[in-house]
């Protein structure tokens, strides 16, 4: 889960991270009263999980509570790359010396984590990788021992950062391992001239997998984000995500149905029409239940044409699945108008194709394999359309 | 011959007493595999019945290998409690430690796989994987023995179900060992190590390894084939339709940026001299053309 900055900047700050003074404002009268609280001049910024803000027009300097009240009134309501600005963070303008790049990250290759830090902050970070990529040093951290006031000022010498940055990268470090986190980035964290270290931006990426010993953390999720059905399926428990094509699909195992949204993309780049509308993996399970919540959500999305089903039974069998199919389609009665393609292969799939035979749903067609099945389904779709 | 698993591997089940591991335990047994026992500190010392056979449940994994010479631990422990127990079995000293659990805290992952380098004793595979089975010999994990059979492919994927969907497409040949290897971001084993297992292996004639997007394992892997490998490889790589910045189910498969793209894996591999087929199916086709059939 990607955090807002100002929910970042709460966790810097509960950890002991410095960070400018600040507060959220959601209307233009709280950005003149942040503002005001704050005295002298602040930056207004849009609060959106996207990059690229600054030069959408979402970061407003502000040098009166009035200037940040109309900068609030301009960034409020604003849509950028598609995420719109609910809420601002408004924040103490100081006066900035230096300004740096700091992050602790998943290293999947080296299997550990790595702090990356440069001394040539404040643009993204990918530009100075690109461009000069000596000015980023890469340092790895053994897990098992992390990162103390000394290793903080060992990376922070070795990327030619000021010493005082050393208590703030270990501060850092402690938000990275105390909050579970994948990534933490400070881009800029600046040097003051009157010589603080503080984070002035944040990104923060949270590790789903952790959330049972965080409960805290539920409060950062976002009302405002994802598609409307994503919402509903995340709340039925399902792991679907919302693309743009009119191919619904269902299958069991991510990778699958990865590979099951490439065939089915294929399938209707063939017929000149638009690919998969959704990944949705049931897994092992399948039961009826959860079949029917799946058919549910997918055929609830007015861009669905048709549907195909892909399971292998490995663990499941393919019985229990045509059950599913069956009951779901009881379950949801009218609900249920679009034609469905159901491919079954593996563990009982003599059984599974029986019963779904001889249920004899005008809507569902078996198909033997899985590559035949995405382009009966995309024809379908097509035929709808 | 097979790699890391065969008719000689001793297995132990952390979990066993759990439902998932009894009802898996249940499963590599009728598959012949030799297991030895269960790990539960709470049920140390009871005996569980599976359909006539009694597997004893140990206090710890060193006492299960002292008693019982196991050398292989499947873990179908809670994601709360997998550090934990993938650190003993690691302090037992503990050959192979399979990983079944899906949902472990990643800074929990780096954390005993950091302690399971230090030791240099254990192989972890996994987590969140399927596990191992070498067909005919053993099977450690989920991956359902019935198949196919014995024979000359060796396959290495990230996800469970493209394994199974492969080992299917494939059944006529049979395969010497598939290993899962885990769809999270930091896994244990990884594609290399399989692949140079596979091609030290003489009775794996072709090597099938499944890819998906996230990371740059694939990238790594194809390097490796292209300076090391003389056996056939057969890839196939899922997620060419994802998203940029979504998850796509494994908490490992996103595209960030550029970067973990399905294009850019694709090509990696068939830059490598890899044969990469565009669906399950015709990847299947690629190898059954090389074995000749």
């Amino acid at each position: 889960m990607d955090l807002h900055e100002h929910e970042a900047r709460d966790l810097f700050a509960a950890h002991g991270v410095p960070v400018p003074a600040g507060s959220v404002a959601t209307t233009a009268d709280q950005a003149r009263a942040a503002a005001t609280a704050i005295g002298g001049a602040v930056v207004v910024k849009a609060q959106v999980k996207t990059g690229g803000r600054g030069k959408a027009g979402g970061v407003r300097f502000a040098a009166t509570p009035d200037e940040a009240a109309a900068a609030a009134t301009a960034v409020l309501g604003m849509d950028i790359k598609g995420h719109t600005v609910h809420k601002v963070l408004v924040t103490a303008a100081g006066r900035i010396a230096e300004e740096y790049y700091f992050s602790f990250l998943l290293d999947r290759a080296g299997r550990t984590f790595l702090a990356m830090a440069s001394a040539e902050g404040g643009v993204e970070i990918e530009e100075i990788a690109a461009t000069k990529p000596s000015a980023l040093v890469k340092v790895p951290v053994d897990a098992t021992v992390g990162v103390d006031l000394a290793k903080a000022a060992e990376i922070v010498a070795a990327a030619g950062l000021p010493a005082e940055a050393a208590p703030v990268v270990a501060a850092l470090w402690e938000v990275f391992v105390a909050e579970d986190a994948t990534l933490v980035e400070v881009n800029p964290l600046a040097r003051t001239e009157s010589g603080d270290v503080l984070a002035l931006d944040g990104k923060v990426a949270l590790d789903d997998n952790a959330s049972f010993r965080h409960p805290a953390h539920a409060a950062f999720a976002d009302e405002h984000a994802g598609d409307p059905l994503e919402r509903r399926a995340h709340a039925k428990g399902l792991n679907y995500v919302k693309l743009d094509g009119e191919v619904g699909v269902i299958g069991n195992g991510a990778g699958l149905v990865m590979s099951t949204l490439d065939v089915v993309a294929r399938a209707g780049a063939e017929l000149g029409r638009s690919g998969p509308a959704n990944f949705l993996d049931i897994g092992g399970g399948a039961s009826a239940q959860v079949m029917a919540d799946g058919l549910e959500i997918i055929l609830g999305d007015p861009g669905v044409r048709s549907v195909f089903v892909n399971v292998f039974g490995g663990i499941t069998a393919c019985d229990a699945v045509a059950d599913g199919i069956v009951r779901a389609l009881d379950v949801l009665g009218d609900r249920a108008h679009k034609p469905i393609v159901v491919r079954l292969d593996g563990n009982n799939v003599e059984e599974g194709r029986r019963i779904l035979k001889a249920a004899d749903n005008p809507l569902v067609t078996l198909a033997d394999t899985m590559d035949g099945a995405a382009r009966t389904a995309a024809s379908l779709a097509a035929r709808g359309a | 011959m097979a790699i890391f698993l065969d008719e000689g591997s001793r297995v132990v089940v952390q979990g066993m007493t759990g439902s998932e591991g009894t009802k898996h335990t249940r499963r590599m047994l009728a598959a012949g595999t030799t297991v030895v026992g269960g790990v539960n500190a709470r049920k140390a010392g009871q005996v569980v019945d599976f359909d006539g056979r009694s597997l004893p449940v140990f206090g710890d994994v060193a006492e299960a290998m002292a008693e019982t010479g196991a050398d292989v631990s499947v873990l179908f422990v809670p994601p709360r409690f997998a550090k934990d127990a993938v650190v003993e079995a690691v302090d037992a000293g503990i050959g192979m430690a399979v990983v079944i659990t899906e949902g472990i805290p990643v800074h929990d992952t780096a954390a005993f796989w950091a302690h399971a380098v230090a030791s240099g004793r254990t192989r972890i595979v996994g987590p969140n994987c399927p596990g191992v089975i070498s067909p005919g010999k053993a099977n450690a994990g989920i991956i359902p023995a019935d198949i196919t059979k014995p024979g000359r492919i060796g396959l290495v994927s990230k996800s469970g179900t493209l394994t199974y969907q492969l080992m299917h497409e494939l059944r006529d040949f049979g395969f010497s060992t598939c290993v899962g290897i885990g769809g999270d971001p930091i896994v244990g084993t990884t594609h290399i190590d399989a692949i140079a297992a596979f091609e030290e292996d003489p009775e794996t004639e072709l090597i099938v390894m499944i890819g998906e997007i996230g990371g740059d394992a694939e990238e790594r892997a194809a390097e490796f084939v292209r300076d090391n490998v003389s056996k056939p490889v057969v890839g196939y790589v899922a997620g060419f339709t994802a998203p940029e910045g979504r998850t796509m189910g494994h908490a490992g498969a996103i595209v960030s940026g550029s970067s973990g793209t399905a294009a850019a894996k694709q090509e990696a591999l068939e830059a490598a001299g890899i044969r990469v087929g565009r669906t399950p199916g015709e990847t299947a086709g690629l190898a059954r053309a090389i074995l000749g059939a």
